[in-house]
């Protein structure tokens, strides 16, 4: 089953190596790099789930995460929040904010891959209807030792 | 009433926080209402207030109840207090504005760490950078093959982000290390004295001009006028500093001065034997002429034994650290180890290979020796830049926080750069 996230950053290579760790790992990727029209963009697009930069030209990680659980289009997204400023005030406005996990620059792509894997996991966990357990496994979480095929080409 | 802070204070009699300063330091005398009302927001006998002083130690003892987190027996009669213990009530109002101008200063830093724009834009670019280097070079570490066209894209990725690393680097320490101080950077003293003197073009026309028994009445005057002194450290250092300046410029007057360096350049053995002074006079007086006299910018630099920097002024491009200690490598330091040796070395800062200097430096006592009184040598190291790096120039750091030159034998703290790229 496809997986989708849309990507907001506005650093061209950083998102150019997310994108590949995440098409390689089976996610379709969209990326965009202006804060400004970043809630229009992910509501259309209903991702499985967002990774937003802080500082973002137009408007703030901070804003647009609160635009979009203000708005309440899409209960239950998980947002996957990257940035420079690690202090513990930057986390909590995040959390605040509405934020489901703080990642600070510069990251490792096993802490993204695996951050990114473990959200989705606990969104669909978590809406699913409370019947019996479900295991992470059974929902399609990937595991660490988990092996996926390399993109063969760039993707626009 | 236990605690009242003195803005609250002036609030509740009905006058400004200004005028009750003025009130509590004894300039200005009251009586009638304002006397009654003061006495009762303090709760007091009116005739405690009738002296300025009084008002003032019990602002301060009140104000130092109001911070405390809980109320406590007896901090409501601070006149009482005031009366049987004086000395004490002193002492704990005197703690207790020192609090306030400490917690003030704190502040301040606090602010300049986390408020600065400049730097929360510099360290957001250089993280910023070194995640996209971090993320991509790990992808190209991946054992196995890569398809040749997203290889060839991360090399190229890489190739850039190094560059941008290296150049928001610079950035990043030049803003650390050499950028002008902005009002947030005010109140430490060192910093201060470097703005007066920046301020005043590192000249002083007046006391140049000055009968040597009129000149400490005269740097009263000017260090009175200084709007960029403002604490009494920065106005004592300021004051050595404009002393040794007469004390130089006796030494080796302007206008012969300047014939010799029209005539002959920087020939300083020349001044030093003319005007039949040390190198140290030498070096200090030269280094503070304007720019117009010299036909170029130069830097200067004064040490104490332990190398704290006392006085600084920078050379264009030589990078001087702002805190901390600096290069153990500079000439300065090695002068302090050659007592009174006068030395000239080209130099040049590592990773700014387009910058060459000739440094001139030496130490001397800073007071007089005696028999039984161990000297106190004080090092200056004047520099001036040069048109070329020479081919033999020393390689010299700022300070080891921001100096990658890893294998450098004078390396005392790892490098910022190095451990978080």
């Amino acid at each position: 089953m496809s997986r989708h996230v849309v990507l907001v950053e506005d650093e061209p290579n950083i998102t150019e190596a997310i994108r590949f760790l995440l098409t390689r790992d089976g996610w379709d990727v969209d990326t965009h790099s202006d804060g400004s029209d970043a809630v229009e963009v992910i509501c259309a697009a209903k991702p499985d789930l967002v990774i937003l930069d802080l500082m973002l030209p137009g408007k703030s990680g901070l804003e647009i995460i609160r635009d979009l659980r203000e708005g309440g289009e899409l209960p239950g997204l998980p947002v996957l929040m990257l940035t420079a400023r690690g202090q513990l005030k930057d986390r909590t406005m995040a959390e605040e904010a509405g934020v489901t996990r703080f990642m600070t620059k510069p990251f490792s792509n096993t802490e993204v891959l695996t951050a990114v894997r473990d959200l989705h996991a606990q969104a669909r966990l978590a809406a699913q209807p409370a019947v019996g357990s479900v295991s992470l496994s059974s929902m399609g979480a990937a595991t660490s030792d988990e092996t996926h095929a390399r993109p063969r080409s760039k993707s626009g | 009433m236990l605690g009242l802070r003195q803005a609250e204070l002036a609030r509740q009699v009905g006058i400004s926080a200004s005028y009750l300063n003025l009130i509590e330091h004894n300039r200005r005398k009251i009586g009638g209402k304002l006397l009654l009302n003061l006495a009762r927001v303090l709760a007091v006998e009116p005739s405690m207030l009738t002296e300025g002083a009084e008002v003032a130690l019990l602002a301060s003892l009140r104000e130092a109840a109001a911070g405390l987190p809980r109320p406590i027996a007896e901090l409501d009669k601070p006149d009482e207090f005031a009366g049987r213990f004086p000395g004490w009530a002193e002492v704990l109002a005197q703690q207790q504005q020192r609090i306030t101008g400490l917690e003030r200063i704190v502040q301040t830093l606090s602010d300049r760490l986390t408020h600065d724009p400049q730097l929360a834009a510099s360290m957001h670019e250089v993280l910023s950078t070194a995640a996209a280097i971090r993320s991509t070079a790990a992808i190209l570490a991946e054992p196995g093959e890569l398809d040749p066209e997203w290889r060839d894209r991360f090399h190229q990725n890489l190739n850039q982000d190094s560059q941008r690393l290296a150049d928001s680097s610079r950035l990043l320490v030049s803003f650390l290390d050499e950028s002008d101080t902005g009002d947030e950077r005010r109140g430490v003293p060192q910093e201060d004295v470097d703005r007066f003197f920046a301020d005043a073009g590192y000249h002083f026309p007046a006391l140049e001009q000055a009968k040597p028994e009129a000149q400490p009445a005269l740097i009263a005057e000017v260090i009175a006028d200084a709007s960029s002194l403002l604490s009494e450290a920065a106005r004592l250092i300021a004051r050595e500093a404009l002393q040794q300046y007469c004390a130089d410029a006796r030494a080796i007057p302007l206008e012969p001065l300047q014939d010799i360096l029209n005539a002959r350049g920087f020939d300083l053995d020349h001044v030093a034997h003319r005007f039949r002074c040390d190198m140290a006079t030498v070096l200090r007086r030269v280094g503070l002429l304007p720019e117009a006299m010299l036909g170029q910018a130069v830097g200067l630099v004064v040490c104490d034994a332990s190398g704290a920097i006392l006085f600084r002024k920078s050379a264009p491009g030589f990078i001087l650290p702002r805190f901390g200690a600096s290069c153990a490598t500079w000439p300065l330091f090695t002068a302090l180890t050659r007592p009174q040796e006068p030395l000239r070395r080209q130099v040049v800062q590592h990773s700014r290979g387009d910058h060459g200097y000739e440094c001139f430096a030496v130490s001397w006592p800073h007071r007089a020796i005696g028999l039984d009184r161990d000297p106190l040598y004080r090092a200056v190291m004047l520099i001036v830049p040069s048109k070329e790096v020479a081919p033999q120039a020393q390689v010299v750091g700022a300070s080891c926080r921001v100096c990658s030159y890893n294998r450098c034998a004078a390396r005392r703290e790892p490098s910022l750069l190095r451990e978080e790229f």
